[in-house]
């Protein structure tokens, strides 16, 4: 089963969807890149990149501790995932400053029982990798069902809450006296947060989901201020980043945390770049 | 236990990297730069594995791409806080960049497999060699020298930039210094704990000195002893019950730490 990649795309695609283990990557990275961008471009807006960072991080013992115990990896992921946004949002609000202190705590044993969970489930450093850095290979259709399942829960929620989030993370103290729940919203939206961070540890591994939950959205906020057209754009640049991805990482020796991380980083120095040059043409 | 070698060397190298954090720590934690930090424990993994995959010493790696990442990420954010955004998305690139690292090491030494990468990210306290101890505890005490060399105009241009800058502090040069410092006890202290882990030294017993002080030098040197007194414990721990890994020991200690301070000052905070 030797790759071969040719110029003409049809066979590749064709060459690419012929083993399942592809189709089901192939479907898990559109999910979550669906969920991440469209999740992702509010955690930008609301500046909360630190805790979305975090969350995913704290899959990597729920996966851990899942493979430890026998049971599927899917439910550890989101199990920890939602627990660690519960611990976020009950959080005193305190000092902003020591907040963040807080959080980088939380994170930094989250990795350290995951550890703990690995170096019990005696030698399986391979499999630490791939759970920290993301594989094409081994997603099972019922991950697939999973995610879509969570996906889909998700992004309802979001819709539902969609316009006192965005009315909140604008301007909270105007919200707060127009009679939103500031509070309460903020909360809903990071157990968001935490079911997309776990979605998409499953496809980029816990380190990497970044890759997918803040570059597809700064990029977007880079090229456009309208909320409508900035998800949408968000949600397809996460897709063409994913797929590409995916589809080169088949390819070639090198892992899709690296093709992932790069494609979206490109797309974003690129945006980056031309809001410099906008900015620069309105100045004059 | 203490005749143990390879304990001597741990509790070596252990206390000055414990040390070194707690002091710069605080400063991270008053500068509200735990995200920079963040990034620059990350930058630390790629650096390393970049050194591996080329075939130079790691710690040479480490240095350069942490202290290199500080320096510009200092020089960058200029004004306030470097951007959330782009901090985080560069440092997935970079990580991204670390795991092509760690393929490359891979494919060229099939017997080395991921051992390398486990042992950078989670560090390997017990496996500290006399030579690497040493080093790690010389270059711990020049750090924390230069971290307290610039304390004062630090800690006015942390508190009140607009005003140090004012009465003529370099806070640009300052900022970007520190962060180029950040960047080196990173490198120092995931040799000890572990790229992804240096985070419960850095930020929990800092934030725990806070929240127990106002003043700054006690603060400081609280900071510092918090993080000493988990290393230590954290050692005593891994060594008395073998299945623990060090690296969660000292981090259970730390994060513990930090939990019973908030909860003790959370009531007195109220009646305040």
């Amino acid at each position: 089963m030797t790759a071969h990649l040719s110029w003409n795309l049809v066979s590749d695609v064709r060459q690419l969807l012929q083993f399942p283990f592809m189709v089901n990557a192939l479907r898990a990275g559109t999910i979550v890149a669906v969920v991440a961008g469209a999740i992702g471009y509010f955690m930008v807006l609301r500046r909360e990149s630190f805790a979305g960072h975090t969350l995913a991080l704290v899959g990597f013992p729920g996966a851990a501790g899942a493979t430890w115990l026998g049971v599927n990896e899917g439910f550890g992921f989101f199990g920890f995932c939602i627990l660690g946004a519960v611990v976020i949002a009950a959080l005193p609000g305190g000092r902003a400053r020591e907040q963040s202190a807080v959080i980088g705590t939380v994170q930094s044993f989250a990795l350290a029982s995951g550890l703990l969970f690995v170096s019990l489930y005696h030698g399986f450093l391979t499999g630490l990798n791939d759970m920290l850095f993301g594989t094409i290979i081994g997603i099972t259709s019922t991950q697939v069902l999973t995610l879509l399942i969570a996906g889909v829960i998700a992004l309802v929620v979001l819709a539902v809450i969609a316009r006192p989030l965005l009315f909140a993370s604008i301007d909270a103290d105007v919200a707060r006296a127009r009679g939103v729940r500031v509070r309460v919203v903020g909360a809903l939206f990071l157990l968001l947060l935490g079911i997309a961070a776990a979605g998409t540890s499953q496809v980029t591994g816990s380190l990497l989901v970044f890759a997918l939950l803040v570059a597809p959205a700064a990029t977007a906020i880079r090229l456009t201020a309208s909320p409508v057209a900035g998800v949408t754009l968000s949600v397809v640049i996460a897709l063409v980043v994913t797929w590409l991805g995916e589809g080169v990482a088949y390819f070639s020796p090198y892992p899709i945390g690296f093709w992932v991380t790069t494609f979206a980083f490109a797309l974003f120095l690129l945006a980056s770049g031309w809001r410099a040059l906008a900015d620069r043409r309105l100045a004059c | 236990m203490l005749s143990q070698p390879f304990m001597q060397h741990a509790l070596l190298a252990g206390t000055a990297v414990a040390v070194l954090s707690g002091v710069v720590g605080y400063f991270v934690v008053l500068r509200g730069q735990v995200f920079a930090g963040d990034a620059l424990s990350h930058v630390a993994y790629s650096g390393a594995l970049a050194a591996l995959a080329a075939g130079l010493d790691l710690r040479f790696g480490l240095f350069a791409a942490t202290v290199g990442v500080g320096v510009l990420l200092g020089l960058l954010g200029g004004r306030g806080a470097a951007d959330d955004v782009v901090i985080g998305t560069t440092f997935a690139w970079v990580l991204g960049l670390g795991v092509l690292f760690l393929a490359i090491f891979t494919a060229r030494h099939a017997t080395g497999n991921s051992t390398a990468s486990v042992t950078v990210l989670f560090g390997s306290i017990f496996g500290i060699g006399a030579g690497a101890a040493t080093a790690a505890a010389l270059v711990a005490v020049a750090l924390v020298a230069v971290v307290l060399a610039m304390a004062r105009p630090l800690l006015f241009a942390s508190l009140d930039p607009a005003v140090a800058a004012a009465r003529g502090v370099p806070v640009r040069v300052l900022g970007a210094s520190f962060l180029g410092v950040v960047g080196a006890s990173a490198a120092e202290a995931s040799q000890v704990v572990g790229a992804l882990l240096l985070f419960g030294l850095l930020a929990a017993p800092p934030a725990a000195a806070q929240r127990l002080t106002d003043r700054p030098w006690r603060g400081l040197a609280l900071s510092a002893g918090l993080a000493t007194m988990s290393v230590w414990v954290g050692l005593v721990l891994a060594y008395a019950f073998p299945v623990l890994p060090p690296s969660f020991a000292i981090l259970s200690v730390s994060t513990a730490t930090y939990a019973v301070v908030a909860i003790t000052t959370a009531g007195r905070r109220r009646h305040s």
